[in-house]
């Protein structure tokens, strides 16, 4: 190991390496040396970079979710087409459906194009009205019914461009992948290119993105995470309202209370075993005893939350456990010592002392819980829900979304405007995240005493 | 009235029962307190601990069993004749929930009266158009028995409902009535209160072992199912996985087992080096500002969620394995692979294993470091001839620990790995895990009655145990080479 016994630096021999002259087997030495040195800080790099990928990845896809393009158009809300008798009846309005309002919007492309400076050789009013979202329709209805005397007046209306045109304006859409789209034509993308310079069409920041429920497969520029965030919101009430008492009395009762006896130690395994298990699991569970057997319904945020409730249970047990555990056994003496029960000594001293390290579990727990996906697919919250759950406790019950299920759920459909949105509910996801593990690292500076 | 209301109610005796019984012993001791054995509001506790426990415990049970009891007396309605070729009783049975639902939801929007359904029992071709108005599903035609089994499961379900309310509250009531009449100014409220806290504590810790037992029992009693279905053989040691829909399918492990070997063997390959150099870096070398930047950014990594993780095999690293590497190498063209997969779960397994690693280096005692230097050792020689050896329980602990993370994880291997089972060596090739196909067999299907469903559970038995084999011998491990060195 040393340089000690071999033969050239014997006491009687001339030495043949000083301090300040190394040897070959030093420089070796030192050279292995530093090779461990860069494989460790390589290593650290790699970790890092991968990182900086990820979240870059994530980033530079999702980031264009959160604007889309609009077009500005005039309509002309006709009586003859929306209120034959001239009646006003709401009833008879809503007979119009939502084919009957598509004409409207091609009129007022007509409309756009008696100006000089817009207007394509061969492209018609009706394929310049495909370039307005499926969904446009729709919302002129709705509109319609809330505001039925606006009827014969000429209103502006911002309607969601279609994912193609969209698309061209973020760059996943070009004119030659458009000659062989059969839903887009390089006539639209050029209509598109004269209505952005006439300020009709513009690409700015999406609420609906946030606010909007899912869309189907053909309308991506429609869809939204509005039930995805409510339901997800749900589930963590959920595992907050059921995790916290539970977890917080079983530790309560492992640590103060619990004789040294055969049916602690089960207890005690069974806990750090539950939190191996993988999470799947976990929902084979909640499919055969939740939905099976308690005949709870499917998609329900109700039975999400009690998946992941058991899931987050052993972390929410760990930590208190051991913030219960870091309160020095001198505050319990000093509660028995002037008189109080052991009940009264954990809950008016240990306790309380316990707080901010059990609060700071507790969120790490439901952030764990909030990014969990697989347990949701089995209980079938990978259905596509468009109507928004009631408020609670009715819409525990109700079929709701979940965020990351959400994810997964655009991520199998094929129009590649998807693929965009789910990196964007991604980035929302992550934010949640954050700002749930940011009010932990706060709690934790604020409140953590050392004994 | 519906569960939730009940609650509500029991929770309002409950604090009325508080002020009530701490109001009556102050007014019974003639508002001297000193002349109570308990504090005041340990008498109220009792009284809203006996209104409140043996009637939220008692709506649990009734909760639970309602649902039971009523599909038992409806199935006595069905005929054989009911069932139509090719279905099952509990698809049956799912009808009438659906018409029973449908019903209640017509009346509710003023579509039909009861008394309409009364008299309905002659003429039910409209009933299923009725429905649909009201936007609930009818599959098939409505068979008149099925029909008079969705009657009997309203009234079943209202009337039983109605009783539950009645019962609840009259025993919410009954318990707080009960302990206002026992207390007075001798009584040990806090005694009994503290005793009743306690058994709360110990009902709540059971909490985790019941949960055990619904998993076990769910899996094995499925599985068993399963098994009636299928032979138990053919499941272990069949070369082959191609569930059809109509029957005769093969249902062999094997294929899957060597995916997820697979996969969790790359993603190993990758994760335990640089996790484990990592770690050494950070305890050995790193100077404080790196190590005060690079230990969070690691953990980073294990707090971000594995759909995350999924999202990026998808639309990064696979288009980019395979375009850069597989296409030009000719080994093929799929973007999700056993690489891709291995690789992400790696980099989320980076920081289990350094972490884990961490640990287990720093318990190694600070006297067979100086023991080392001492001998003239450089640190890597130490590191590499003294630390390593030392803590290698513990690190095959940790690496036994992240290869049951590895097994297990399963939107990494859905979005990335593929879905065609093949026993294949190419890394470039899509192969499939026994998490993808539990997914793939599950989702969205809860009639467990085809062994193309009931696998799934076979597989997730399979799981369970081998997941919890390897966390059970590497905590043992762990616990092992801890004591060695305390």
């Amino acid at each position: 190991m040393t340089d000690a016994s071999t033969p050239e630096t014997s006491p009687r021999g001339k030495p043949s390496s000083s301090l300040l002259r190394q040897d070959a087997r030093t420089k070796k030495r030192n050279a292995s040396e530093a090779r461990f040195r860069t494989y460790g800080a390589v290593a650290i790099g790699i970790a890092i970079l991968a990182l900086v990928a990820l979240l870059g990845s994530v980033l530079y896809n999702g980031s264009s979710a959160f604007r889309q393009t609009f077009i500005a158009l005039d309509i002309y809300l006709d009586p003859a087409k929306l209120d034959k008798d001239g009646s006003g009846d709401l009833e008879k309005i809503a007979k119009v459906s939502t084919f009957g309002y598509a004409p409207l919007i091609k009129a007022a492309f007509e409309k756009e194009f008696e100006k000089p400076e817009i207007g394509v050789e061969g492209l018609k009013s009706k394929d310049a009205a495909k370039m307005i979202s499926k969904e446009g329709p729709a919302e002129l209805r709705r509109y319609v019914l809330a505001n039925p005397d606006m009827i014969g007046e000429t209103v502006r209306f911002d309607f969601l461009a279609s994912g193609r045109i969209d698309g061209y304006f973020k760059g996943r859409v070009t004119m030659e992948s458009a000659e062989r789209d059969k839903n887009v034509s390089p006539q639209q993308l050029q209509l598109a290119d004269q209505l952005k310079d006439a300020g009709l069409l513009r690409t700015k920041f999406n609420p609906g993105f946030l606010t909007r429920a899912d869309a189907s497969e053909n309308r991506p520029e429609a869809a939204g995470l509005g039930v995805a965030i409510l339901g997800s919101f749900y589930m963590v009430i959920v595992v907050l309202v059921l995790a916290l008492p539970i977890g917080v009395a079983t530790s309560i009762y492992l640590e103060e209370f619990a004789p040294k006896n055969w049916l602690t130690d089960v207890i005690e395994v069974n806990i750090s075993n539950l939190a191996a298990v993988p999470s799947i699991v976990f929902g084979i569970l909640g499919l055969a005893i939740f939905i099976n057997f308690a005949g709870l319904p499917q998609s329900a945020p109700i039975v999400g939350g009690l998946v992941l409730t058991l899931m987050t249970l052993p972390t929410i047990i760990i930590a208190t456990r051991a913030s219960l555990k870091a309160v020095p056994p001198s505050i319990r003496d000093a509660a028995l010592g002037v008189g109080a029960s052991k009940m009264q000594s954990v809950f008016h001293h240990v306790l309380p002392l316990a707080a901010p390290g059990i609060l700071t579990g507790t969120i790490l727990g439901l952030a764990q819980a909030l990014g969990e996906t697989a347990p949701l697919l089995l209980i079938g919250m990978v259905a596509f829900v468009r109507e928004f759950p009631a408020a609670p406790p009715e819409g525990l019950f109700d079929p709701a979304a979940a965020l990351p299920v959400q994810v997964y759920n655009w991520t199998q459909r094929a129009d590649p405007a998807f693929v965009e949105r789910a990196s964007g509910a991604i980035i929302v996801l992550l934010v949640f995240l954050l700002l749930m593990n940011a009010v932990a690292i706060i709690l934790r500076r604020r409140f953590e005493r050392r004994w | 009235m519906s569960a939730g209301l009940v609650i509500l109610v029991v929770f309002l005796i409950a604090s009325a029962g508080f002020y009530l019984g701490r109001s009556r012993i102050i007014r019974a001791a003639g508002g001297d307190i000193r002349k109570l054995h308990s504090r005041p509001n340990y008498y109220g506790l009792t009284v809203a601990l006996f209104g409140a426990v043996p009637a939220l415990l008692l709506t649990i049970f009734w909760l639970i069993l309602q649902p039971v009891y009523i599909e038992n007396q409806v199935s006595k309605q069905i005929e054989p004749g009911d069932i139509p070729e090719g279905g099952s009783l509990s698809l049956v049975m799912s009808d009438v929930r659906r018409i029973a639902d449908g019903l209640d939801v017509a009346v509710a929007d003023g579509v039909m009266t009861e008394d309409k359904i009364a008299t309905l029992d002659t003429d039910l071709t409209d009933l299923r158009a009725r429905l649909g108005e009201v936007g609930v599903a009818v599959a098939s035609d409505i068979k008149p028995n099925v029909f008079g089994a969705a009657t009997v499961y309203r009234e079943l379900a209202s009337g039983l409902r109605m009783a539950m309310a009645v019962v609840v509250i009259g025993v919410s009531l009954a318990g707080a009535a009960f302990a206002m009449l026992r207390i007075h100014p001798g009584y040990r409220a806090r005694n009994v209160s503290e005793r009743a806290i306690k058994a709360l504590l110990i009902l709540s810790s059971s909490v985790a072992i019941l949960t055990t037992i619904g998993i076990i029992s769910s899996l094995l009693f499925e599985t068993l199912h399963f098994f009636k279905l299928y032979q138990a053989r053919d499941f272990f040691f069949s070369m082959t996985w191609n569930p059809q829909f109509r029957g005769g399918s093969d249902l062999g492990i094997l294929p899957l087992l060597w995916g997820t070997l697979y996969v969790s063997f790359v993603a190993l390959v990758f994760a335990v080096p640089i996790g484990l150099l990592a770690a050494v870096y950070l305890s050995e070398y790193a100077s404080k500002p790196v190590r005060a930047f690079a230990k969070p950014a690691i953990e980073i990594l294990a707090g971000i969620p594995t759909i995350v993780y999924g999202l990026f095999a998808l639309i990064t690293v696979g288009p980019l394995l395979r375009d850069y590497f597989a296409q030009p190498l000719g080994l093929g063209n799929s973007s999700s692979s056993v690489l891709t997969a291995g690789v992400v779960m790696g980099i989320m397994l980076i920081p289990f294993v350094s972490s884990l690693s961490d640990d287990v280096i720093n318990a190694v005692p600070q006297t067979m470091r100086d023991g080392s230097y001492g001998l003239g050792a450089t640190k890597s020689e130490t590191i590499k001839q003294v630390i390593l050896p030392a803590a290698l329980p513990g690190i095959v602990g940790a690496v036994l620990l992240a290869a049951s993370r590895a097994i297990g994880e399963t939107m990494i291997v859905v979005m990335g790995a593929g879905a065609a089972a093949k026993l294949s060596l190419n890394p470039f090739e899509a192969m499939t895990t026994i998490t993808v196909k539990i997914v793939s067999q599950l989702t969205g299907d809860t009639e467990f009655a085809s062994p193309e469903t009931l696998v799934a559970f076979a597989l997730g038995l399979s799981l369970f145990v081998v997941t919890l084999g390897l966390n059970v011998l590497a905590l043992y491990i762990v616990r092992k080479y801890r004591e060695q060195y305390e």
